[in-house]
């Protein structure tokens, strides 16, 4: 379709600005300004609302489809929070008011949401103390591992690798390399767990520590994790948890409790808020006590007479990661989140979130490859390695899928499985979407066995069809200038 | 029970279609770690919960008319900007890794792109970042990976806020980070090209800066170039309605925070990061880039492209460690754009300086009251000194119903008397009027 710049109208507008009631006096040297109007395009309102309706149309989402988006928890956003995140008292509120004096009396209702926050997640999680200014999971990452160097260095403590598995996010080294850091990749053994052996001789006094998912990025959940954060603590090294997987295990077991010291979370996942396309998220990051007075400033704090105020006054802090608090309206939809579901609801989320997975799991594994088959938390992941016989690959299935409505899993992620294709339906989904999904997926496999080519065609639904990537990477076009 | 929609007979059914027990799900789970108690409230119904949040939004003064910035502003923001990224096709989407079924979010990006390119006059845009903080460290980390140096200046006329970051952000790494002290208000050019050197990898400065003084860096592009060094911008979108581009004046790097088109100020995010540069720099550039590409058949289409720089492939060598945008926040300034068009965005541009010019002349004229800086330029922001403590003026001037401004000396020493006053669109000559016969009542 049109780019909206092509159906621009010249003269025509939109929304006009609010009327002028001053004279036109500005205090700027004719110099300082811009020589022509910057180039945007001349529409009426109505010409903006069609177009973005019709590029809406032209999405998949949570509420149009199943997304079984394995590693990203596409579960349902309940629509009270989006109502809450809008009340003028949260949405109009300007971040700098509690710098102002009394101007935290006049947010009390703000930082109180940032205070209960804070205490949700430390029982969640087993923490003593969170920040919540980690603006998504990969920034939250970065302060992590910033508040490691911060511990490390208050101690004295010359210490320059992380260790993380092969089965990783590709954001933990990214994040890790970025904080100053070299990375050390420590295998997975047969189980598709981390290899405690190999971990081990990989570990020695120049470990910082160690950054690690848990159930894994195969859905497994690790069970060495006791043994796995004693071996990195006996080198006084830190033990990382990568909260992407959190919602196999919330409101159930904790990873303060396994031996973890900084945790992130991503709300956007566990805590159902909206993924908006890619982002915006939020990852708020807790540590254990012996790390709190390197959290970043300002603090949420609770005085003796009930009252909420910001605390800046922190002298080990690494400092301000983000301008504010993060990302409050995020942190909001979250806090409704919880309290809707207090603490049974919580435990029914990962106990639903593991059956559905099994179940998938359990359906499917006579049709499609289980390079491991125990028991399996909030996803599996299986490889496309039969249909390969028949030319057939993780993509095309993927793209078969999308023909028959279903958003596609993720594929050729973990890296450690070949053709991998990882499923997570997540526990709002119904026994009715699951029995559908899983009928297309065989359906598919006898496809990929009886009539291979058809599958290479697909999609023929969308708008338009596979699309050559090879050419995009090469001859960038990446703006209408 | 909310939001999981299996009934208990359903789990049932399918725990013995697989042949599984409840407790088996979770077998794998050392016992000692398995937790059957939270010390968590019990759940609540809608009705409660929006009772409850109801009050709590209750609890904060938004009533106050609002003269505070500091980068962060108090806009019109049109009912249409709402209405359409309140579409959950959009909300409820994921990074579009499937380009077939994400043609919305991909073009709409696409679209953003061009469109910040075409705002800052630069050839290559990034699909967001966070905010205009975490935005900036990038394209420090940027311009360190481009020129091979680890030097930055940076003038304090920046955000201090942003400043403070940096700070956070470098501690761990070999990066020096040299400040530079701005004169009466501007950048002082010959502290600062003294201090630009063979090792500099980029000068940071802001436009407006965060006084609200308008500027000119063509010379300091010029000269940053002379010696290898880049230029990075950080800038007010709405201002590049009417002032000149970072573009034209040679900036190789531009962020800012993009909030001001079309966000509400939700105490603080989701913001909006953005980031343009030059043609040679894209495969430098951090971040979600999408790309126009054509399909098996030859038509056109949209699709995330050089991720070959991104963490999900090159894991530790990796351009940034970036995954999750604010993808949402940058189809909001698109949409916002869009509607103000080009006459919109100029005459709001327009709007917010003449306000401003307004606010300062009533203000300046109160006996006491002086701008900081003399007659100089500025945007839609200023700092005016009063007689007083202005921490403690603009204490007493929310008692009579205004946020009246940022007091300096939290950031800056020697300005205890400054306060930092915002105007936009959204205020009127008789909120003005107002103000001033306020200030002129508490002195």
């Amino acid at each position: 379709m049109k780019l909206i710049f092509d159906k621009s109208v010249q003269g025509r507008k939109g929304v006009m600005p609010p009327m002028s009631d001053v004279p036109t006096t500005i205090h700027i040297k004719k110099e300082f300004l811009r020589n022509s109007d910057a180039a945007l395009p001349e529409l009426s309102e109505l010409d903006v609302v069609r177009h973005f309706t019709e590029l809406s149309r032209r999405n998949f989402g949570v509420d149009t489809n199943f997304y079984p988006l394995g590693s990203c928890t596409m579960k349902y956003n309940p629509k009270v929070a989006e109502r809450i995140a809008s009340y003028p008292g949260f949405a109009h509120l300007h971040p700098l008011m509690p710098q102002l004096r009394i101007g935290g009396l006049l947010t009390q209702g703000a930082l109180e949401v940032l205070y209960d926050m804070d205490k949700f997640l430390c029982e969640i999680t087993a923490m003593a103390g969170f920040t919540m200014q980690p603006m998504a999971g990969a920034h939250g990452e970065l302060t992590g591992i910033m508040i490691m160097a911060a511990y490390h260095r208050d101690k004295g403590n010359k210490k320059t690798t992380i260790l993380i598995p092969d089965s990783a996010h590709g954001t933990n080294p990214a994040s890790a390399a970025i904080a100053g850091y070299k990375v050390v990749c420590v295998p997975s053994d047969k189980d598709g767990m981390m290899d405690v052996q190999e971990l081990k001789k990989l570990v020695n006094s120049e470990t910082a520590g160690l950054m690690l998912t848990c159930p894994n990025t195969l859905g497994i959940f690790e069970k060495n994790i006791k043994q796995i954060c004693e071996i990195i603590h006996s080198v006084d090294g830190l033990c990382y948890y990568d909260g992407a997987n959190l919602n196999a295990i919330v409101g159930k077991a904790r990873p303060g409790d396994f031996g973890f010291d900084i945790v992130h979370l991503n709300l956007h996942k566990t805590f159902a808020t909206p993924h908006g396309g890619g982002g915006p998220g939020a990852g708020p990051v807790g540590v254990v006590e012996k790390l709190l007075d390197f959290l970043p400033v300002s603090l949420v704090v609770k005085r003796d007479d009930g009252t909420f105020a910001l605390e800046y006054d922190k002298p080990k802090s690494i400092g301000y990661i983000a301008p504010f608090y993060g990302n409050f309206a995020i942190i909001l939809r979250a806090y409704v989140y919880i309290l809707l579901l207090g603490k049974d609801g919580l435990k029914r989320v990962a106990e639903n979130a593991v059956l559905n997975a099994n179940y998938i799991k359990e359906k499917l594994k006579a049709y499609y490859d289980l390079p491991y088959g125990q028991v399996c938390k909030h996803e599996c992941v299986f490889s496309a390695s039969k249909q390969i016989e028949n030319g057939i690959h993780a993509i095309d299935i993927a793209k078969g899928l999308i023909d028959r409505g279903f958003h596609p899993p993720t594929v050729y992620f973990p890296t450690i499985v070949k053709e991998s294709i990882m499923i997570e339906p997540t526990e709002t989904e119904s026994k009715e979407t699951l029995d559908a999904f899983i009928e297309t997926m065989i359906e598919l496999a006898k496809i990929a066995e009886d009539k291979p080519e058809k599958l290479k065609a697909a999609p023929i639904t969308t708008p338009v069809g596979r699309l050559d990537e090879t050419a995009a990477a090469k001859n960038v076009d990446i703006a209408e200038l | 029970m909310p939001f999981i929609a299996n009934t208990p007979a359903q789990q049932k059914q399918m725990l013995k279609e697989i042949g599984l027990s409840a407790e088996g799900l979770f077998a794998d789970i050392p016992k000692e770690f398995l937790k059957n108690d939270f010390n968590l409230p019990a759940g609540m119904s809608e009705f409660e919960v929006r009772n409850r949040l109801a009050s709590l939004a209750g609890k904060n003064y938004i009533d106050l008319t609002c003269f505070l910035g500091g980068g962060f502003y108090d806009h019109f923001i049109p009912a249409a900007v709402y209405a359409i990224v309140s579409r959950s096709e959009f909300y409820t989407a994921y990074t579009p890794y499937q380009p077939e079924i994400s043609q919305g979010t991909l073009q709409a990006i696409f679209e953003y792109q061009s469109l910040v390119c075409r705002l800052t006059e630069m050839e290559a845009a990034n699909a967001s970042l966070y905010d205009g903080g975490t935005a900036l460290y990038e394209a420090m980390m940027m311009a360190l990976r481009v020129t091979g140096r680890n030097k930055i200046l940076i003038d304090d006329s920046v955000n201090p806020i942003y400043r403070v970051m940096l700070q956070s952000y470098t501690k761990n790494l070999s990066i020096e980070l040299e400040q530079t002290k701005n004169q009466e208000g501007l950048i002082n050019r010959k502290q600062l090209l003294n201090k630009l050197d063979d090792n500099t990898a980029a000068v940071i400065l802001q436009n407006p800066n965060f006084f609200g003084c308008v500027d000119d860096f063509t010379d300091i592009a010029e000269a940053a170039h002379k010696k290898g060094a880049l230029l990075i911008i950080s800038c007010y979108p709405i201002s590049l309605g009417i002032l000149k581009t970072p573009g034209a004046m040679g900036a190789d790097i531009v962020v800012g925070e993009g909030q001001s088109l079309g966000l509400p100020m939700n105490f603080g995010g989701p913001y909006l990061g953005f980031m343009a540069t030059k043609k040679d720099y894209v495969r430098k550039m951090p971040g979600r880039i999408v790309g126009r590409t054509k399909d098996n058949q030859g038509r056109c289409g949209f699709v995330l492209t050089l991720q070959a720089r991104e963490q999900h492939i090159r894991r530790d060598k990796a351009t940034s460690n970036i995954c999750s945008n604010e993808a949402l926040c940058a189809l909001t300034a698109l949409v916002y754009m869009s509607l103000l068009g080009k006459e919109g965005l100029k005459e709001t541009a327009q709007l917010c300086a003449d306000k401003a010019s307004y606010a300062w002349q009533k203000l300046t004229s109160i006996k006491g009251v002086k701008p900081r800086f003399g007659a100089k330029w500025f945007y839609n922001e200023f700092v005016i000194d009063l007689p007083t403590n202005a921490a403690e003026t603009a204490g007493k001037l929310i008692e009579k119903g205004f946020a009246a401004g940022f007091p300096l000396s939290r950031y800056y020493e020697g300005m205890e008397n400054s306060l930092l006053i915002a105007v936009t669109e959204k205020r009127t000559k008789q909120q003005i009027g107002m103000l001033a016969e306020s200030l002129e009542a508490v002195l």
